[in-house]
């Protein structure tokens, strides 16, 4: 009797640890990173609106994974080894894939095995250039020079132009990554060499002795802003 | 022996009990399905079919959806799951998808042996064949609306297990094949369906011709106004309409649209059956079905049967509901600042004399004299649901300039050691789930009937999908686009008298900020403000991302473009100074309920839903909808 409860116990273990096994599956562990960039610029964008898309071909059903790219036009995707195809998704982005031979590049085979940096080479509309801030009696000025970058018939046109200020550094147009903005019309006499730009500054509580600012373009009919890099201003 | 003979016979006896032919024994009809034979020579076997077929129409803002209502900033939802909605800063590209082509398949089954079927009579075979028709055609209606140009299957489609699947995919056809096919179906069947005032619950003349009248003026709107967005199109049109066809399309929406008004689908008119009271009128004609004959098309419900659904309890007053749960749907202050002066003006709700407040004698006089609409459409404090009174005020102002409240619901609060009630029992109190945070409530839908708001009787009002209301802004929208701004005013004016509006508007009034305005305070909760914004190409200049401020709030109103990105409240707060000849008036101040935290951007990917992945990968004929 006690040989058979043992029995039925040792059997019991065996069947409890019999589908015990380490999962035998690697997380994926390559991590692909770099920048969308222009002539190795970044291209400053909006936190996590602008995405491209990873597809993996040889899998059944086919999903892409999207990758969202920084404000400072960085992006970075952990992922397994394998051959990719990186995909700019028309319309994405304020910028246009660069052309190679009239037809529009964008499609990029990527090729992952173990860690990879690589820059995606893009063209933008336009670049916001030499950003320029400085606090002053409770108010930001900036100044910046705006450069159109396509002019052909893909060229499109300024909406506007804002300064942007925030508490925190992410700052963009969307109404929760500011505190105070600036819009300015880009009319036939502005002078994108020069623009200039003034915002108060509001109170901000709790009180804190700095502010971040950007400045962003927006372009016609594109969804996404381009914009100056983000600096700090402490007064 | 004599007990042999006993057993053997008992033996036989049982053996032979059980005994059947074969095959009656093994035919037996199932008693839980019909059989394709029941289906298809009984009517009252059919029109289940059909019953079901109905229930799965698609519908955005219906009374039993109240999410979708708090989406689109005309209101803000007071129900602590659901803040997200005000909290998050744009759309997914997904929202508003559909894709049902198992619903199009039935449909089309349906539709293929509906034709055949010899032993139905030939009136009850053609028109159930027709309505099954308008349902197909209604939701490839909705699916272009939602997601462009879909591929057009009226066949239902046979895998032949071949190996090679490919012959079943289909492309997607141009957006205004689709409309194209919603407006021919409509034709093709109208004179089928019967033409009767009456029947409301399933497919009629007037339904055909409402659906015909829709669709022809979206289609002319996307044509006209896609150029201002010319990233949303593709290139082989499975998203946008040229703008040459616009004409056309208008032409037909005004024609189809005065043939309904005209009573060629039967005797439709507006609803007037309470001209005593033009607000009790305009609430009434969505809760009362007797005598409505302004209703053409509706999802009809039921008390007892089953079908009924919980609008009322989720959204009546809190104070004085009948069950712990109401007030989700709380009607911004954007909203309300659309409804007119009877004069035809717009002007801000008055809230300042000066640098003083200013003083009201009761919580509802600040609205009065405005378009009927308001009160039909918004609960204002002070008035009254189910013959009590609606207690929305937010405080107690003090003459030092400060303000004593609660955060409980009725809650006291001592001033000079005297107990006073501090805020009003239905709120507004921030963040407190089913008070008005907003400062009002939700009417429209409303189940005036007691025990409307309990949870074991609920409310049988029905939804109404196409009204004589619409067709009237159809006609209107029409005509103005087609330069005939007399016709426009006519039809506008019918419409604004029954809202108390009589001074009539002149052509010269009538402009498209006017027609944007007018479908707005009429057609509100109603499940056109996404659709509409959309065709106008408007979506993403009114919802772009940026906060309201208090200033601008009450600028521009009346103005198509205006920003409506965030809900704004109004909140009206008791004087509290005895000894003042201002003690117990009423002043309002303009808030934005704390609970919102960010604004609404529509991006140009959200103009049609993301078709999923899933699809374009069975499907790679499929191409992506644009921006996404």
């Amino acid at each position: 009797m006690k040989r058979s409860i043992n029995f039925i116990f040792i059997l019991t273990l065996l069947v409890v640890f019999a589908s015990c096994k380490k999962d035998n599956r690697d997380a994926p562990d390559s991590t692909f990173k770099g920048r969308i960039t222009y002539q190795g610029q970044p291209i400053m964008v909006d936190q996590g609106q602008v995405r491209f898309q990873l597809w993996e071909p040889g899998w059944g059903t086919l999903a892409p994974i999207d990758v969202a790219v920084s404000q400072e036009g960085t992006f970075s995707a952990i992922l397994f080894n394998g051959n990719y195809k990186l995909v700019l998704p028309k319309n994405d982005g304020p910028y246009l894939a660069k052309v190679d031979g009239g037809a529009a590049k964008d499609t990029i085979m990527v090729n992952i095995s173990g860690n990879k940096e690589m820059d995606i080479e893009v063209l933008p509309y336009y670049m916001v250039r030499s950003a320029q801030f400085a606090q002053a009696s409770g108010r930001v000025n900036a100044t910046a020079k705006i450069e159109k970058i396509i002019t052909d018939a893909n060229a499109k046109n300024i909406e506007k132009v804002s300064l942007f200020i925030n508490r925190t550094p992410f700052v963009g147009a969307n109404g929760n990554l500011q505190i105070q903005r600036k819009d300015s019309a880009v009319v036939a006499g502005t002078d994108l060499n020069n623009l200039q730009l003034s915002v108060p500054i509001p109170t901000i509580t709790p009180a804190q002795n700095f502010v971040y600012a950007r400045v962003g373009v927006k372009i016609l009919n594109v969804d996404d802003w381009v914009y100056s890099p983000i600096q700090k201003i402490t007064y | 022996m004599k007990k042999l003979i006993t057993i053997t016979s008992i033996a036989i006896a049982t053996s032979l009990t059980g005994c059947l032919k074969d095959d009656s024994f093994l035919q037996k009809s199932p008693t839980d399905v019909f059989s394709e034979e029941q289906m298809w020579s009984d009517p009252t076997v059919t029109i289940t079919w059909l019953g079901n077929a109905y229930s799965r129409y698609y519908d955005i803002e219906t009374v039993e959806d109240w999410q979708t209502m708090v989406n689109f900033n005309d209101a803000f939802p007071s129900d602590n799951g659901v803040y997200w909605r005000v909290q998050n800063s744009e759309w997914g590209y997904g929202e508003w998808g559909s894709w049902d082509y198992g619903y199009i398949r039935d449909l089309n089954l349906f539709i293929k042996k509906c034709t055949a079927a010899e032993k139905l009579k030939e009136s009850d075979r053609n028109r159930f064949v027709a309505e099954a028709r308008f349902l197909r055609a209604s939701y490839y209606f909705e699916l272009v609306k939602r997601m462009g140009g879909v591929p057009l299957l009226l066949e239902p489609e046979q895998y032949d297990f071949g190996g090679d699947p490919t012959y079943l995919q289909h492309p997607r056809a141009k957006e205004s094949a689709i409309y194209d096919f919603v407006i021919s179906e409509a034709e093709a069947i109208k004179d089928i369906l019967p033409t009767s005032t009456a029947e409301k619950g399933r497919a009629t003349k007037g339904a055909a011709l409402a659906m015909q009248a829709r669709a022809a003026l979206y289609a002319g709107s996307i044509a006209k106004y896609g150029v201002n967005t010319p990233s949303v199109t593709l290139p082989g049109g499975e998203v946008g309409i040229p703008a040459e066809k616009a004409s056309a399309y208008y032409q037909k929406a005004l024609q189809v649209a005065k043939d309904i008004i005209e009573g060629k689908a039967g005797e439709y008119t507006l609803y007037k059956e309470k001209q005593g009271d033009l607000v009790e009128n305009f609430a009434a004609l969505f809760t009362s079905k007797s005598n409505n004959k302004e209703a053409i098309f509706v999802e009809d419900y039921k008390l007892q049967s089953g079908k009924v659904h919980p609008y009322t309890i989720q959204n009546q007053p809190r104070y004085t509901a009948e069950e712990q749960e109401g007030g989700r749907i709380n009607p911004s202050l954007n909203l309300a600042l659309q409804f007119e002066k009877l004069d035809n003006t717009f002007a801000p709700f008055v809230t300042k004399n000066g640098s003083d407040y200013a003083y009201y004698n009761t919580p509802s006089e600040i609205f009065a004299g405005r378009d009927a609409r308001l009160g039909g459409t918004i609960l204002l404090p002070g008035t009254l649901f189910k013959g009590k009174p609606v207690d929305i005020w937010a405080g107690l102002q003090l003459p030092d300039g400060s303000v004593v409240t609660s955060s409980n619901p009725g809650g006291t609060q001592k001033i000079n050691n005297v107990d006073y009630q501090a805020v009003g029992f239905d709120g507004p109190i921030n963040g407190y789930a089913f008070s008005a945070q907003t400062g009002f409530y939700v009417r429209k839908y409303l189940d005036p009937t007691t025990g409307s708001g309990q949870r074991g009787v609920q409310s049988d009002v029905w939804f109404i999908r196409y009204r004589l209301g619409e067709i009237y802004l159809i006609a209107a929208e029409a005509a103005f686009e087609l330069t005939e701004k007399a016709t426009a005013a006519t039809y506008l004016n019918t419409l604004r008298a029954r809202a108390g509006l009589t001074t009539p508007l002149t052509a010269a009034d009538v402009t498209f900020d006017r027609i944007v305005h007018e479908r707005r305070v009429e057609l509100a909760f109603e499940g056109h403000t996404l659709f509409d914004m959309k065709r106008w190409r408007l979506a993403h200049i009114v919802w772009d991302g940026n906060p309201i401020t208090a200033a601008e709030l009450n600028t521009n109103l009346g103005v198509a473009s205006k920003r409506n990105t965030q809900p704004w409240g109004l909140w009206p707060y008791k004087i509290h100074d005895p000894g003042n000849p201002n003690h117990g008036k009423w002043i309002f101040k303009e808030v934005l309920p704390n609970r919102v935290n960010a604004s609404d951007r529509f991006r140009f990917g959200n103009y049609y839903s993301f078709i999923g992945d899933n699809v374009i990968s069975r499907n790679p004929q499929i191409i992506r909808n644009p921006n996404q």
